[in-house]
């Protein structure tokens, strides 16, 4: 029996979107190294849409899946689709998670979400 | 490459393991307890092979328990000390913080039923001091539990000292030494143990069999009541073919001990020289005072789950303590026990290997462990912090 989903290894031996956007329109981090889990994300936004995202992890292979199908999966959308990314979306595109590394998709969708309020929060200064 | 360096999860069995195991099976099915000749013969197995065992150690055969495997042999080992503990007025214990959890569980359920327990400092090298565990005795003591060998980073305690000092103070003395049976020498008298707890299958035999030796004259107490199996210590029909093979599995252990080990060190030693080439990585517990086979290393900005399935998929099995390992939040308590930080403690590696293990195959382990530390760092946004000086490295 394998322990994750061939989704999930597919994800993890080869992660999409992997890297740093320099000029990012939106950045975030959520975890922290004291459970194991970090995740970044960087947003570049064109006109509302995400026209590029990047992230880095350090964690688990659960970890690493999860925030690469997070970037897949709002890649090209819009900010308000982004922020309607659930775990349980991110979860179920990768054919499923054990249950005790839910917890990796929830961390994904709390990395994107704290890259689009970095986001609002830099647009929010910048029209002040 | 298919290689196999997970020896302190489990072992291959040897081939005379199961040539014992199959011949029992074959020949010996009676129930030891039947009166019969069928019967009686897989009694004589049964005590042929507790006589062997026995002789491994240094022990009487009757001082010999077998029991479904080393977490049973703790649990009944302490239970036994406690309520002969209980009875003298003596309700102390010490242990160290970096014990298997068999131990550290069954302590923290004696500690619930009144029991005060004081878990020795290890030390950053993995090492109890014996001068600590005297000053740690007192009147009330009525055990002390030490573990052998350590099973994440392989750290071998000095239990001749130990022991003596117990001895000296008149109190209980018990080893889990699940991972040195058949790994390390063992004379429970030379050694001054009064309890000692091994596991089959750590020592190429079979799953599901281990044994509990008590010194004549330490009362056990069972945890399981029914038949009289085991002179009254274990009920339960005896697992036959189990106890033959453990004693095969020994019997070869012991006789290639030494050349085995040697070859061992050897081996073990290039992994640590080889994967100390690797920047900000530090090889966990003594250098030297460690078994054989164990390499246990923390790698900074990476993570021990994606590190060894990394491995995996190039060919390697091996284990970590890393938290995403056993679905808990925090890293390995060993870990932890040496003074290594949570964030560090989440990328450690163990590596244990065995007598299979090659030249050529450490050779393999060391440039694939580079490249997939490699790998996982240049996606790591703690390994960003740190090569951009926002953090500061550990190792």
């Amino acid at each position: 029996m394998a322990l994750y989903s061939e989704k999930v290894m597919d994800h993890f031996r080869k992660p999409r979107n992997v890297g740093v956007i320099p000029d990012a329109d939106g950045v975030g981090q959520v975890g922290n190294a004291k459970c194991g889990d970090i995740m970044k994300m960087y947003l570049k936004i064109d006109d509302g849409i995400i026209s590029d995202v990047k992230f880095e992890t350090f964690g688990c292979g659960s970890a690493i899946a999860s925030s690469s199908m997070a970037t897949e999966l709002i890649k090209g959308k819009s900010v308000s689709e982004a922020l309607s990314l659930t775990n349980k979306a991110v979860a179920e595109a990768l054919d499923g998670l054990p249950d005790y590394k839910l917890h990796c998709s929830v961390l994904a969708e709390q990395a994107v979400r704290a890259a689009l309020e970095d986001y609002e929060t830099r647009r929010r200064e910048q029209s002040r | 490459m298919k290689i196999y360096a997970d020896n302190a999860a489990t072992t291959p069995m040897h081939p005379a393991a199961m040539k014992a195991m199959l011949r029992c099976m074959e020949e010996c099915y009676g129930n030891p307890s039947s009166l019969h000749t069928t019967g009686q013969r897989a009694k004589e197995t049964l005590e042929t092979a507790r006589e062997e065992i026995a002789e491994a150690l240094n022990a009487a055969p009757r001082e010999l328990i077998f029991t479904s495997g080393g977490s049973e042999a703790d649990n009944q080992a302490l239970r036994s000390a406690a309520a002969l503990g209980r009875k003298q007025g003596k309700t102390h214990i010490i242990s160290t913080a970096f014990e298997h959890h068999a131990v550290l569980h069954t302590l923290e359920r004696l500690e619930r039923e009144g029991f005060s327990v004081t878990l020795l400092d290890v030390h950053a090298d993995g090492l109890v001091r014996p001068a600590e565990l005297e000053a740690a005795i007192r009147p009330d003591t009525c055990l002390v539990s030490v573990m052998y060998a350590n099973n994440e980073i392989g750290t071998v305690q000095p239990i001749r000292e130990l022991g003596a000092i117990c001895r000296a103070h008149g109190v209980l003395f018990h080893t889990d030494a699940v991972q040195a049976v058949g790994q390390l020498p063992i004379d429970v008298q030379a050694q001054h143990i009064d309890l000692l707890s091994a596991s089959a299958h750590k020592f190429h035999g079979p799953k599901g069999i281990g044994f509990l030796y008590a010194r004549r004259g330490v009362p056990l107490t069972p945890l399981i009541e029914g038949g009289a199996q085991e002179r009254g210590k274990r009920a339960g029909t005896e697992n036959v073919p189990a106890v033959a093979g453990m004693a095969a599995a020994l019997k070869e252990a012991v006789a290639g001990m030494e050349e085995n080990a040697a070859r061992l060190r050897v081996l073990r030693d290039r992994l640590i020289e080889g994967l100390n080439t690797i920047p900000h990585a530090a090889l966990n517990g003594d250098p030297i005072r460690r078994l054989p086979g164990n390499v246990s290393f923390c790698f900074e900005g990476v993570e021990g789950e994606a590190l060894l399935l990394l491995l995996d998929d190039r060919g390697v099995a091996a284990s970590s303590g890393s938290a995403c390992t056993s679905g808990a939040l925090d890293p390995s308590h060993v870990l932890l026990a040496i003074g290594r930080s949570h964030d560090v403690a989440h990328g450690s590696l163990r590596l244990s290997l065995g007598p299979d293990t090659t030249e050529a195959e450490i050779d393999y382990i060391v440039e694939n462990v580079r490249d997939v530390v490699a790998h996982l760092r240049g996606f790591s946004p703690v390994w960003r912090d740190l090569t951009e000086g926002k953090a500061a490295f550990i190792l």
